[in-house]
């Protein structure tokens, strides 16, 4: 089994337009486990899942990642994403023109050229992804559809489900994925997730709120204050915060330096 | 806009030197347009005396018209005067070795046949070689099947009672300033005939066109569809063409009879001038037919890439009854090139249907106009219209405009319009490339996907190069 850490954040500083945002993060994952960031609205939460995906507009100042061994701000995005890197987006963007299946081909594909595996022809590419479509409980006409054209909440996130349980990644990074959810769309993006727990990969679940965290019971809970970790627990902290609220963790990092 | 998206500069043509220092001979004329030179021209050709009277009726009319400046586009004014009308065919070079490595490249990135590079660069086929020639092969099957197809001034010789019949019938000579001018000093151009009942049983391009001259100037095309007949004719490559002669105003002209169809497919990939926008081909080019059969059918597609300034409506007079006409355009601009196209669909027979699809893509600091015109006769009953444009912008600087002309006089007519304006945004190339792809595979999937309607409509090889000229075109536009 493999031990070392899948990624390892230090002193991350990262500002967005001048603001700053991350201001000395800290953050080891290991293969296998699941990470919940939870934090009020303004912690950085966001902003820690698009900088592991490599959107530039956010500058990174100082501090280092790395993944799997390697340095990744020497990493394009693409490289990113084919190295095993996958992020759900709390707002997955539309595509009109670019159909769904074509797009789902296109990305598998490139993903197993980069692994030096043959490309699926049509017939076994429609068979993966229709298999992988019924666990999610997706309807196959989304497939024709253009990408995230007119797709509700609901559907959207379960696209971004969807790829993520396609490409096998090693490091998903799911950004706030439960927002806009009803309860039944909730368990199933979660049973998707669960789907693919395994020792081999490692999940970060950006969330809000603990509801989420009911389903996908995660291994750590990092709380994100003011561009920082304040606290670290298991699964009872994410408890603690719902029924405390944020407050109790501004309080006590003023008292103390964390 | 974040700077980090590079702009790619990539020099996808140069400078064409052609390799020869041909003295001025008794071929070339020297600057300037007046009688004589309409007459020198005729004389050169060898033409006849009816031929001669139609040139030089169209070249007094034009004295007395002026240059039209409604479009959505600005260029120098032209001095008409500063123009050579006629020029002796450019010397072939040896070998594909004397060509610009840089157009060698491109061939490449096009996947053009080797062959083919031969002829688009100019190199001298062998004379061996030569009489085994596709092109030659090719010409002896359509004789056998009775279609004419052959350079303009060839039909002239060979079949002056049928372009006598039909020049300027479709395009007469008063129709307007380019065409007018194009009248009076046309170079050469393709002509093609299908008898009637015969489907000809290939694409038809103007590269196997033997004589295959510099004469891009002032083509003049005439294709002439008996009943029931059928072609698919293609014009223009994928190729950069490079020309010293900056103003292109061709005249293509199609009649199509009872039940018959034509196919006109352009790729257009002229000199578009450099990055800031000087130099490049003006392409101010009328291309109308008309379908006066019953049952007739007319279909243009055209992917439009070059040209500094694309100004052009190819079109269709839907006067046989049941007609239809079809208009499929992705029109193209970046850096400072100016599109100002459309189509005009003109419904006259009775329930006649036509179908305008038209896709602007704008990069740069481009401007790329749609203009079209639906008109439907009085006595024009059951037409039927459906038009579709949009437009997809690439850049922050760039700009796109739609110009719809709906002339509706009968009442049982039915008309759709749809326009829509969208823009390859950052969010959407961050999103492709977080899923793995590379940054000009995802440009390609979008434009792609976006033109899709359009190359479907293309005959299969040249939807191939126009998909990979597409990509080439839009190289390091997206900001």
């Amino acid at each position: 089994m493999n031990m070392n850490p899948l990624l390892t954040i230090k002193d991350l500083h990262v500002s967005i337009e001048d603001k700053p945002i991350l201001r000395g993060l800290n953050l080891t994952v290991n293969p296998g486990e699941v990470h919940a960031i939870m934090g009020p609205n303004g912690s950085g939460k966001s902003t820690l899942a698009n900088v592991l995906a490599g959107r530039e507009e956010y500058v990174v100042h100082s501090g280092s990642i790395q993944y799997d061994g390697r340095d990744l701000f020497g990493m394009e995005v693409d490289e990113r994403a084919l190295a095993g890197i996958f992020l759900a987006f709390q707002y997955p963007v539309e595509i009109p023109g670019v159909s769904n299946s074509n797009f789902l081909k296109s990305i598998i594909n490139a993903h197993r050229t980069n692994a030096g595996q043959p490309e699926l022809n049509s017939l076994e590419m429609l068979k993966f992804i229709r298999s992988k479509m019924a666990e999610i409980e997706m309807d196959e006409s989304l497939l024709k559809r253009s990408l995230n054209d007119g797709f509700s909440g609901g559907e959207k996130k379960r696209n971004e489900i969807l790829q993520m349980s396609l490409l096998e990644p090693r490091l998903a990074i799911l950004d706030e994925t439960d927002s806009g959810l009803d309860i039944d769309a909730l368990r199933i993006v979660a049973e998707g997730v669960n789907r693919l727990r395994s020792k081999d990969r490692a999940f970060i679940v950006v969330t809000h709120y603990q509801r989420l965290l009911n389903h996908i019971v995660p291994d750590y809970v990092h709380v994100l204050s003011e561009g920082k970790i304040v606290a670290s627990g298991d699964k009872s902290l994410a408890l603690k915060l719902e029924e405390e609220g944020y407050d109790w963790i501004r309080e006590s990092s003023q008292v103390s330096a964390v | 806009m974040s700077d980090s998206l590079q702009t790619l500069e990539v020099q996808t043509r140069s400078e064409y030197k052609y390799g020869w220092s041909a003295p001025l001979d008794t071929e070339t004329f020297p600057k300037g347009l007046s009688e004589d030179v309409v007459r020198a021209i005729s004389a050169k050709k060898e033409e006849p005396e009816w031929l001669l009277e139609w040139r030089l009726k169209a070249y007094r009319h034009w004295l007395t018209m002026e240059e039209p400046n409604w479009a959505n586009i600005r260029y120098p004014k032209i001095d008409y005067q500063d123009i050579i009308y006629f020029a002796a065919p450019k010397k072939k070079l040896n070998s594909l070795d004397e060509v610009d490595p840089e157009v060698l490249a491109m061939f490449d990135r096009l996947g053009v046949p080797v062959d083919e590079r031969k002829a688009l660069a100019g190199v001298a086929v062998d004379a061996v070689v030569d009489s085994v020639s596709v092109a030659t092969t090719f010409r002896e099957e359509l004789a056998t099947l009775g279609i004419i197809f052959c350079s303009f001034s060839e039909a002239v010789k060979e079949h002056p009672e049928l372009v006598k019949k039909y020049l300027g019938t479709v395009v007469p000579y008063t129709d307007n300033f380019f065409a007018t001018l194009n009248s009076a000093v046309f170079s050469d151009g393709s002509f093609c005939y299908i008898p009637e009942g015969v489907k000809c049983p290939m694409e038809l391009s103007t590269y196997f066109r033997i004589n295959a001259a510099n004469t891009g100037q002032f083509e003049r095309t005439l294709i002439v569809a008996e009943k029931g007949a059928y072609v698919s004719y293609l014009e223009g490559c994928t190729a950069p063409m490079r020309d010293e002669n900056q103003l292109h105003a061709a005249v293509v002209e199609i009649v199509v009879m009872d039940e018959a169809f034509v196919k006109y497919s352009t790729v257009q990939n002229w000199y578009p001038g450099d990055k800031d926008g000087n130099g490049g081909v003006y392409n101010f080019v009328t291309k109308r037919g008309i379908c006066s059969g019953y049952k007739s059918k007319l279909s243009w597609t055209q992917v439009e890439t070059g040209s500094a300034i694309t100004w052009k409506y190819p079109s269709c007079i839907l006067k046989g009854d049941e007609s239809v006409g079809e208009f499929y355009s992705v029109a193209v601009t970046n850096h400072r090139q100016q599109a100002d196209t459309g189509t005009k669909m003109i419904h006259i027979g009775k329930n006649t249907k036509s179908t305008i699809i038209s896709k602007g893509i704008s990069a740069g600091f481009s401007d790329n106009s749609y203009r079209g015109l639906v008109r439907i006769g009085k006595r024009a009953d059951g037409a039927q219209n459906f038009s579709q444009c949009d437009s997809l912008l690439m850049s922050d600087t760039c700009g796109a405009h739609t110009f719809p002309y709906l002339e509706v006089d009968n009442p049982s007519a039915r008309v759709e319009h749809e326009a829509t304006t969208s823009k390859i945004g950052e969010d959407q190339l961050f999103y492709c490339k977080q899923r793995g792809l590379k940054e000009e595979d995802a440009i390609n999937m979008i434009v792609n996907g976006y033109c899709k309607e359009v190359f479907n409509e293309l005959p299969m090889e040249f939807a191939v190069e126009a998909q990979k000229l597409l990509s080439i075109s839009l190289e390091g536009s997206v900001g």
